[in-house]
């Protein structure tokens, strides 16, 4: 009896199981004080003379001084590229490819140091910086070195050749992966590079410079300026051949405006409104997994998240109770907690936008729902939320929130779900759940996003072409296609 | 369902030994969650929970040709206090034997609370006369099982005869009178995700307590993605009916790193109200050991040698 009562009131009851933090060790990452401008392979202080700060989303703490790269700026950027193309373009495809294995190697050691700065910097929870960002990011550059030395083959009697200088503008929501995805090709087609991080998010690319310099790139072949829209608008406006943005369709339409009549080639990649389109044969409880890591993943910041749920109306009342249920099982906190499944929301900047469309998403009469958790009192946070009786016609179903927000509607047949799903300005990607192989053609044929994932969503590989349709952009990353727009062909 | 059909004579649906839609199961879904829930990062005092909780869900078994008496006063020693120079340490869920071993079991397990079960029905394949099966689940309770673990017909299940099998069940659960019937799947042997949903279905229709994996018989036994398979059966069970089973994963357990990853799947599938041995159980043989040296090291910051731990 002693040793019975030893052990508790009964050993049959269950048991409140709360896991204890698991926070991977920030320490691994080092961040300098403040960061001047990499240009021409060496750290330069900005010729504009202002600095601002960069934060982490999860407590609003201060990382590091970050320059303001100026019109001066950007222009010693250009011409340090400028300078650097002749040697660059002029090597062997094969010795270009050493120094892209370089990266991805490098990448591959360092990957832990560069996954906790991209959490820390960025908001996003470290167990997707350490199992996505960084594989992916890696990945894009053993593939694109591949082709370095193949890119007679890729377009066989059309003679290839670099364009010269790209200016790239990337946004903040994969910050390394973005930067792998627009390098990565821009140098195995033998161009130089002028790249511009987000403002909210540079860490990881300035790292990468370091990254870059062990790896011994010659100089110049990379420069990375770091602003706010105004150094991204003189980037635009600077003597480069090409210009790829990844970011607002806002800003992106402005771009395009600007090159108009210029010569310059462009490639963008800008929102999306996609939509998760879920028949009733479909398996549930791993289709309400694919909704969830398509819209909770990186808190909804995702371009190509499965912001709208197309749910057949049979079921449609079991898909949304499965989906509640798994939300309160979601995990939102610190992002260097490896058991966090929801980080932090981005910026302030990006919190009021999207406290902003749930307000109007309310307002309209759709009907809220947000499971129970504590959010952290510093930082930037929003809980995962679904909204339910949704409209086509509220502003919830039709724009995009870039924040962790669902709008559930309904539709009862394979017509009407393509039909609601091309009704948006958008077409970047979708996603079709059924058991059905015709179905899932059918689909896709009918469609319109550059991307439809058939029983998954939000699966990446720098084999397959992503990018949209209509006002998600147009160009292509990844794959043969996503070299294309680096390079210029003999007419004819 | 049931063989006897329900339908007017002349009636000629062949619906009898068709089970309904159950719901399908997308194979890379499936593996891909139960992959990603086995990278939560349990530590500290929730993985001594888990620890000790795993202890609790043990089912302690042996199942082997050459099992005796003596070998079975030594399991339950073991199960009653696994750690000899740690009291504080839980006793088993069960110990699970064979039948002819279930009176040795019960003599030395009496006023422990340990629980003793037995494998019945011509375990492990099952492929015996219907009458012998019963008769042997009626055997092992008559001489003291409180818990029944009988497999399903796999051969009746794959030729599409679910009919057979549902009934098969419903006869050992009435055999099993009071005891608590545990339903083994032997999911290595039904081929398919969709194939262990609908045997699921099926068991918990026909009134199994509990389901459970495998025989253990089998290089494949227990896996996580089968396991979520079968917890996902039992939540959609549990949200349509209020009836709440349970699951046990049984073979290829080893480590308490493993255990702790099937315990977190049921965390976070099922939630707190299966975490109890009443709901929820883990069969294993070698497992105990390697979880008795987790615990110590979580309590003592060293790993001691494994001449510390007993072998039974």
């Amino acid at each position: 009896m002693t040793e019975l009562s030893r052990r508790g009131p009964s050993p049959l009851l269950p048991v409140d199981w709360t896991y204890a933090p698991a926070p991977e060790s920030r320490e691994i990452a080092a961040i300098a004080e403040r960061y001047g401008l990499f240009i021409g392979g060496e750290w330069v202080e900005p010729q504009s003379g202002a600095f601002f700060t960069t934060l982490s989303p999860r407590d609003e703490e201060p990382l590091a001084e970050i320059a303001q790269a100026g019109p001066a700026d950007v222009c010693a950027a250009v011409a340090a590229a400028r300078a650097a193309f002749p040697a660059w373009s002029g090597l062997a495809g094969s010795e270009r490819a050493k120094y892209l294995f370089r990266i991805a190697r490098l990448l591959q050691e360092r990957a832990r140091e560069f996954a906790v700065l991209e959490s820390l910097n960025g908001g996003k929870p470290i167990k997707e910086s350490r199992d996505v960002d960084l594989p992916l990011a890696a990945a894009h550059f053993f593939y694109h070195a591949g082709w370095a030395d193949k890119l007679e083959y890729a377009f066989p009697n059309r003679s290839p050749r670099p364009l010269g200088v790209v200016g790239q503008i990337i946004p903040w929501n994969f910050p390394l992966l973005m930067a792998a995805w627009k390098l990565a090709p821009a140098l195995a087609a033998g161009n130089t590079a002028v790249l511009k991080p987000a403002e909210t998010t540079p860490l990881t690319a300035l790292a990468f410079c370091e990254l870059l310099a062990q790896a011994e790139l010659p100089p110049g072949v990379v420069n990375i300026i770091t602003g706010d829209g105004s150094t991204g608008a003189a980037l635009v406006e600077a003597e480069v051949d090409k210009v790829a943005f990844t970011g607002s369709t806002e800003v992106g339409k402005e771009i395009q405006r600007r090159l108009a009549g210029t010569g310059k080639r462009l490639t963008l990649e800008l929102g999306g409104k996609a939509a998760n389109i879920v028949f009733d044969d479909a398996a549930l409880d791993q289709a309400v997994e694919g909704i969830v890591n398509g819209i909770y993943f990186n808190q909804g910041h995702v371009c190509c998240a499965g912001s709208r749920l197309l749910v057949q109306e049979s079921i449609a009342d079991a898909v949304v109770e499965k989906l509640k249920r798994r939300m309160a099982s979601l995990r939102v906190g610190d992002p260097l907690d490896k058991n966090t499944d929801v980080g932090a929301i981005n910026s302030q900047a990006q919190l009021t936008k999207i406290e902003e469309l749930v307000a109007a998403g309310s307002a309209e009469g759709a009907e809220i729902y947000q499971p129970p958790c504590r959010l952290p009192e510093k930082g930037y946070w929003f809980a995962p939320t679904v909204f339910t009786d949704v409209s086509q016609s509220h502003r919830i179903a039709q724009e995009e929130i870039f924040g962790p927000v669902l709008a559930v509607l309904t539709f009862r047949t394979p017509q009407e779900a393509v039909e609601k799903a091309n009704n948006t300005p958008y077409g970047l990607s979708a996603g079709v759940w059924t058991e059905k192989g015709s179905r899932i053609l059918w689909m896709a044929e009918r469609l319109r996003a550059g991307v439809v994932w058939a029983n998954t969503f939000n699966r990446f590989d720098p084999t397959s072409p992503f990018g949209g349709y209509k006002e998600s952009g147009f160009g292509r990353e990844g794959g043969r296609h996503g070299l294309e727009p680096y390079l210029s062909f003999d007419s004819g | 369902m049931s063989e006897t059909s329900v339908l007017a004579a002349g009636v000629g649906l062949p619906l009898r030994q068709r089970l309904p839609r159950t719901g399908a199961i997308d194979q890379v879904g499936v593996e891909a969650r139960a992959a990603e829930l086995a990278k939560r990062s349990i530590k500290r005092e929730s993985k001594l929970l888990a620890l000790e909780l795993a202890i609790r869900c043990c089912d302690l078994t042996t199942l082997e040709g050459q099992d005796t008496p003596g070998k079975i006063a030594a399991l339950c020693a073991k199960a009653i206090r696994p750690d000899a120079s740690d009291p504080s340490v839980p006793s088993v869920a069960a110990v699970c034997v064979y039948p002819n071993l279930v009176a040795a079991a019960v003599a030395r397990l009496a006023g422990s609370g340990v629980r003793v079960a037995s494998v019945a029905t011509a375990f492990p394949s099952g492929q015996s006369p219907l009458p012998i099966k019963l008769a042997e689940v009626a055997d092992a309770v008559a001489m003291g099982a409180d818990e029944i673990d009988m497999v399903i017909d796999r051969g009746a299940f794959l030729a599409g005869r679910y009919g057979r099998v549902y009934d098969e069940i419903v006869a050992v659960k009435e055999a099993c009178a009071t005891a608590h019937l545990k339903v083994i799947l032997e999911a290595g042997e039904l081929g398919t995700y969709d194939n262990l949903r609908r045997a699921s279905l099926l068991a918990i229709a026909a009134g199994a307590d509990f389901i459970k994996t495998s025989t253990g018989k089998l290089p494949s036994a227990a896996t996580l993605p089968v396991q979520l398979v079968m917890l996902e059966a039992v939540r959609d069970v549990y949200e349509e009916s209020g009836r709440r089973v349970g699951v046990k994963a049984a073979g290829g357990i080893r480590t308490s790193k493993n255990a702790i990853q099937y315990l977190v799947q049921v965390n976070e599938t099922l939630g707190r109200d299966w975490l109890t041995p009443e709901l929820y159980r883990i069969g294993a043989s070698s497992l105990l050991n390697d979880i008795l040296m987790q615990l110590r090291r979580e309590r003592t910051g060293i790993y001691q040698s494994r001449d510390y731990f007993s072998n039974d």
